[in-house]
């Protein structure tokens, strides 16, 4: 401001423009309440990120896929590029998927690429859940977010099915004739159910349109906002954190959003969507020019749902044939798993962080993590869950499996009921087991130390193993006992410093290796001074 | 019933018109007209039925004999002599045509190597000389489906709708137990429509025509030959030249169940170790 020379100074010229901004917006107090926010590091708290990048993935494919499909069910006579169904009648909405896949540039590309960051986004809502149950991050202030979780799963399920249903092709059509069986199957309202979602008998005529406007729009703006509370959310609660040294219920330890954590979560988008490139170049995925346009007559083996829905197939396959008859009227079995059973597994879990908080009567507010090992009921109530979801899914995809592996379907599907009830249970105690014995083990290395791999023997014959304690001993050389932290406990001697920290570095070391200490008195052996052991002759 | 219903009535005024006949004359009149009965029977009877055993050996030709050789040797034991079947073993081969046994030896299906829910495919025992044999010798015996001559996949310069029409054809009356990517599908009890991935043009058209296993007869009123061979058309130029345009990997065309798997062991794999190379950083 003082030189005003021909030359701009470029020094001062951002100073000048972030001057210049915020005496316009006031945005350097919140700006730097934002980009100083401290973030926990943890591998395990990335899993959420993979969910939230695969729906930007979404968001920009499926607006590319948008340009070209047309959610009409009009019939017409297919004369595109792909021979095998040339002439065939088809609705235009799967005519237009086919040529979005054969005569767009990329379209088919960018329609794996939609599909897969689909499953990616369901599978990481799943993993990103299984972490924050099992480590405890529900809790108190934290169980509406847990409740938004679940309803971004279930949102997910219904964006997920709508667009498995959009191109009309057979499987498509497959998976809407079972979406109607199961509205029709709800007694009383079922008709009107699927009679006012179909507009009339199924399949109707309207289905793809009203399917288009609930995945393009109404779905993905529900996902928009649940997905801003949810962030919203974890911005003003803060991230929790594992225990460990200097972390307490009311700090955060990690890094600063700027520029650390912005660098990180930057290149780990680009991670994800590399992923999903890759996966879609790569992997052949919903090839809907094999499955022909949508005839109710046409039917394929192995038909199933994308595999967040297949747990509730896996149900309705495992059910036995219980028709209960009330009168004139009467419930079918497709009730109890797709209607009965979807709506409890997917609704029922959002009470669970007050369940607990009742049965444990613990109202504190909690902003450390337990390990799993920590509270081993939990942890198996997990692994039952998880387990029940697995043998569902399993079963849902029961006939690919019995054809491939040389099994019975009917010793399948015994196999997957027996399953459905035997090995929740057995999950449950296995895990519990684990747990406690995992704990178990951590408070033997806080109470006597680390087992060193030395066997002394007493004078008396006796042998005994020497170990390493962790913190001060008393006189006796006795260590004294250590309180349970709930964290990594060391349970190898090179954790305590007995070997040098491992090299650093991915592909080829960054660092030179530090020399291991020599003793005086033992010289280390070097090639020249060793001699070649012979057999004596010359 | 009592004796005045009116069908009673009728009768006895029926009998009673022609008069009282004596005792011989009714047994004579049973005996004639029994005798009447069976000839008829016996004559539609050799009307119609197949003269396949009335001079069966002789006719045997040169090729059928060597035939008749190795089914006495391997076949027999289930399917008894002459192709009579053994119960509880094996079943009766008149009548199931030379398309039959080339389907299930050629496939190497027979000889089982034990009974189960379904023969499974394996190395074939004969050579497709010896296969020939034992079909002339079956056909010989009584008859049945046979795989026509000539070329089994349309020529799609002559006739470029044959692909369509028979992916059309397939996805009707195929997909059910084989599969929209032709990747074979389980049945019930452990029985399983197989991958077409390595059938053969003649395999199918003789499976088709034969039902083999667990297939049904799609016989020449179901499926004319000519819609049999667009079917052929699609599976060996379309399914199984492997045109999967998305991908170095089909994923086996199974459907959304591989996807499934490949999602979380490629997908989620890869970017938890990214996240654990991302937060190791630091």
């Amino acid at each position: 401001m003082k030189r005003r020379t021909g030359k701009a100074d470029l020094q001062q010229a951002p100073v000048t423009f972030a001057k210049g901004v915020d005496e316009r917006f006031q945005a350097s107090t919140p700006l730097r309440a934002l980009l100083n926010k401290v973030f926990p590091d943890h591998w395990s708290f990335l899993l959420g990120e993979i969910a939230l990048f695969s729906f930007i993935i979404l968001l920009l494919t499926g607006v590319f896929l948008t340009l070209f499909f047309d959610p009409s069910m009009t019939e017409t006579a297919y004369q595109g590029a792909y021979p095998a169904l040339r002439g065939t009648e088809m609705s235009q909405a799967y005519a237009s998927s086919l040529h979005l896949s054969f005569e767009v540039r990329g379209g088919l590309f960018m329609r794996q690429m939609h599909h897969w960051a689909a499953l990616l986004f369901m599978a990481a809502i799943v993993v990103h859940m299984a972490r924050i149950f099992f480590t405890g991050a529900y809790r108190k202030p934290r169980e509406i977010n847990w409740v938004i979780g679940m309803a971004l799963f279930l949102l997910g399920f219904l964006a997920g099915f709508t667009g498995y249903s959009l191109p009309d092709d057979g499987l498509s059509g497959t998976g809407l004739r079972i979406a109607s069986a199961i509205m029709l199957s709800i007694p009383v309202v079922g008709t009107w159910v699927s009679a006012s979602i179909f507009g009339g008998e199924f399949p109707g005529h309207l289905i793809i349109g009203r399917f288009y406007i609930a995945h393009v729009l109404l779905i993905p703006g529900g996902l928009l906002a649940l997905i801003s509370v949810h962030l919203g959310l974890v911005f003003k609660q803060k991230h929790t954190q594992w225990p460990g040294p200097m972390r307490t219920n009311t700090n955060v330890v990690g890094e600063r959003m700027f520029p650390r954590y912005a660098l990180k979560q930057g290149g780990f988008f680009m991670a994800v969507f590399g992923t999903v490139a890759l996966l879609a170049g790569l992997f052949q995925i919903n090839p809907i020019w094999l499955f022909g346009p949508y005839r109710a007559a046409e039917v394929s083996s192995a038909s199933q749902p994308d595999w967040y829905v297949m747990f509730m197939d896996g149900l309705v396959r495992l059910m036995p044939n219980w028709q209960i008859y009330i009168g004139d009227y009467s419930i079918p079995p497709l009730f109890w798993p797709a209607v009965v059973g979807l709506g409890f597994f997917t609704t029922a879990p959002m009470a669970w962080p007050w369940l607990e908080a009742r049965k444990t009567g613990d109202k504190r507010i909690h902003n450390l993590l337990e390990r799993p090992r920590d509270n081993p009921e939990r942890t198996g109530i997990g692994a039952m869950a998880f387990t029940f979801f697995i043998v569902a899914t399993i079963s849902g995809a029961n006939d690919v499996i019995a054809d491939k592996f040389h099994i019975s379907l009917n010793a399948m599907t015994w196999g997957g009921r027996i399953g459905l009830i035997v090995l929740p249970a057995l999950a449950y105690y296995l895990s519990v087991r684990i747990c406690l014995g995992l704990q178990q083990h951590d408070r033997e290395v806080l109470a006597h130390g680390v087992e060193t791999g030395i066997i002394r023997r007493l004078p008396n014959g006796q042998f005994v193993e020497v170990h390493q304690p962790l913190g001060p001993v008393d006189d006796h050389g006795h260590p004294l006992p250590l309180e349970y932290g709930g964290w990594v406990v060391p349970k190898k001697m090179n954790r305590v410093g007995a070997l040098g920290p491992a090299v650093k570095g991915f592909f080829y070391p960054v660092e030179k290796p530090s020399e291991a200490p020599v003793s005086p008195g033992m010289p280390p052996v070097s090639g020249d001074t060793r001699e070649e052991i012979t057999s004596g002759r010359k | 019933m009592t004796s005045d219903t009116p069908a009673r009535r009728r009768l006895r005024v029926f009998s009673r018109r022609r008069g009282v006949p004596s005792r011989a004359r009714r047994r004579l009149g049973a005996a004639v007209r029994m005798l009447a009965a069976l000839a008829l029977a016996g004559g539609v009877y050799t009307a119609f039925a197949p003269g396949a055993f009335a001079d069966e050996p002789k006719q045997l030709s040169a090729t059928a004999q060597e035939g008749k050789q190795l089914y006495d040797n391997s076949c027999i034991s289930c399917h008894g002599r002459d192709g009579q079947g053994v119960e509880d073993r094996g079943p009766s081969l008149i009548g199931v045509g030379s398309a039959s046994v080339e389907f299930q030896v050629g496939t190497g299906r027979m000889p089982m190597t034990r009974q189960e829910a379904q023969a499974e495919q394996k190395k074939p025992q004969f050579d497709k000389n010896q296969v020939k044999q034992l079909g002339q010798y079956i056909q010989e015996l009584g008859g049945g489906p046979q795989l026509p001559a000539g070329e089994l996949v349309e020529n799609l310069e002559d006739n470029p709708e044959a692909i369509a029409r028979g992916g059309e054809l397939f996805r009707v009356n195929c997909t059910s137990c084989h599969g929209f990517g032709g990747g074979g599908g389980a049945l019930s009890s452990g029985k399983f429509a197989p991958a077409l991935h390595d059938a053969t043009p003649e395999e199918m058209y003789a499976a088709m025509l034969s039902g083999p296993q667990n297939m049904p007869v799609f016989g020449d009123n179901q499926l004319t030959p000519e819609e049999k061979r667009e079917i052929i058309t699609y599976i060996t130029l379309q399914l199984q030249e492997d045109k999967d345009p998305g991908g170095l990997f089909n994923l086996g065309r199974y459907g959304p169940s591989t996807e499934g798997v490949a999602i979380f062991l490629v997908g989620i794999t890869l970017l938890v170790f990214t996240s654990l190379w991302i937060a190791g950083k630091s």
